[in-house]
């Protein structure tokens, strides 16, 4: 398939499965539509868009052995096996009562199965291995398990999501449910969904996780930003994609 | 290790016009940023990118600080003979890239 072909899909996949989405009188919109044209058709070019260099970077760490277990992810995963595994995560793993997201899975495999260190936050062969993976689920709707263990950790989620909190007294919901489609200063407030998860930032110059942009949002709003490992971010990843079921996996996503 | 993205038709109408893409990963650092330690993280940016056809020069730049990370070049030629064009980005801390990309031109 040529490049042309595929990007008049993805568009076309894109633009039927927001349809699909916003058949009744759902009013969600991703990020993406919200976007200038210009970003869009970067977005939409996997020759243009920058994100596609952390997806590449990540294939080749994908069978590169690691740690002194000396294992490759490959070893253990077909790559074709993560279809549809970023749309579903946060998840409980095997023999475990909290969530992880997807980079906490990424570290899980790391320390216990290839027993090297465990990747710090925003790396960027995490940020790359977690974009190959995420790719792997591009144009797939988001669709968050139905393990009821799950339940008080996406209710704690929505009960973050509507804490006022910061020295200007806001919440997520107050900006993202509330005033969405408006504008702060010149920027359009968008829903807040996660479905782009590592997005390329173009503020940030490179790819960055939806942990990044809650802590951006927490600065943001001059609150204190809880520690890298802390559970509030995978409680709210959780109400988030509930809140975003249905939209399309976009990764990489561009955004502004 | 290397990570390039190269746009380019993989064939051309001769004396068509056609243009080539191509995106690197790069950090562009500007050398005006202080680090965590407060000190001045130096300038690794990249310097030059040519392009050549069949060896000989098509397009050439010279970059500055100024220029994003992982930067996008995006140029038209004239396709004139089949053969190889050869990008080639070079910078600093001995940063150098060459990628080739084969052109049939009929």
């Amino acid at each position: 398939m040529t490049s042309r072909a595929a990007i008049a899909l993805l568009i076309a996949a894109f633009a039927a499965s927001y349809a699909l989405a916003q058949g009744s009188d759902d009013k969600r919109r991703s990020g993406y539509q919200d976007m200038g044209e210009a970003l869009q058709k970067m977005q939409d070019d996997d020759s243009a868009n920058p994100g596609m260099l952390f997806v590449q970077l990540g294939r080749q760490l994908w069978d590169k052995k690691a740690g002194s277990a000396d294992k490759a992810c490959a070893d253990c995963h077909a790559i074709a096996v993560m279809k549809g595994v970023a749309a579903r995560y946060p998840a409980i793993p095997q023999g475990a009562d909290t969530p992880i997201d997807l980079e906490g899975r990424i570290n899980l495999c790391r320390t216990e199965q290839q027993r090297g260190a465990p990747f710090p936050p925003e790396d960027q062969e995490l940020l790359a291995l977690e974009a190959w993976v995420a790719y792997q689920s591009r144009g797939e709707p988001i669709a968050p398990p139905d393990d009821p263990r799950l339940a008080p950790f996406r209710a704690q989620g929505e009960a973050l999501f509507r804490l006022r909190r910061g020295q200007l007294d806001l919440s997520c919901a107050i900006c993202h449910d509330d005033n969405a489609g408006k504008k702060l200063a010149g920027a359009t407030i968008p829903q807040g969904h996660p479905n782009g998860y590592p997005v390329y930032r173009l503020e940030w110059q490179t790819l960055g996780s939806l942990k990044r942009r809650l802590r951006n949002c927490l600065f943001g709003i001059r609150a204190e930003t809880p520690a890298w490992s802390a559970p509030d971010y995978v409680a709210l990843e959780l109400y988030l994609m509930q809140r975003a079921r249905g939209l399309p996996i976009e990764v990489p996503a561009v955004r502004p | 290790m290397s990570n390039v993205l190269i746009n380019a038709p993989k064939t051309a109408k001769s004396g068509e016009l056609i243009e080539l893409k191509a995106l690197i990963m790069h950090p562009m650092e500007t050398g005006f940023r202080p680090g965590t330690n407060g000190r001045i993280i130096p300038r690794n940016i990249i310097q030059r990118f040519v392009a050549t056809w069949n060896g000989e020069e098509i397009f050439s730049m010279a970059f500055s600080p100024a220029i994003a990370a992982n930067p996008f070049v995006s140029f038209f030629v004239v396709a004139r003979q089949s053969g190889t064009v050869e990008l080639h980005w070079t910078g600093d801390e001995g940063f150098d890239v060459k990628e080739q990309v084969a052109i049939a031109v009929g």
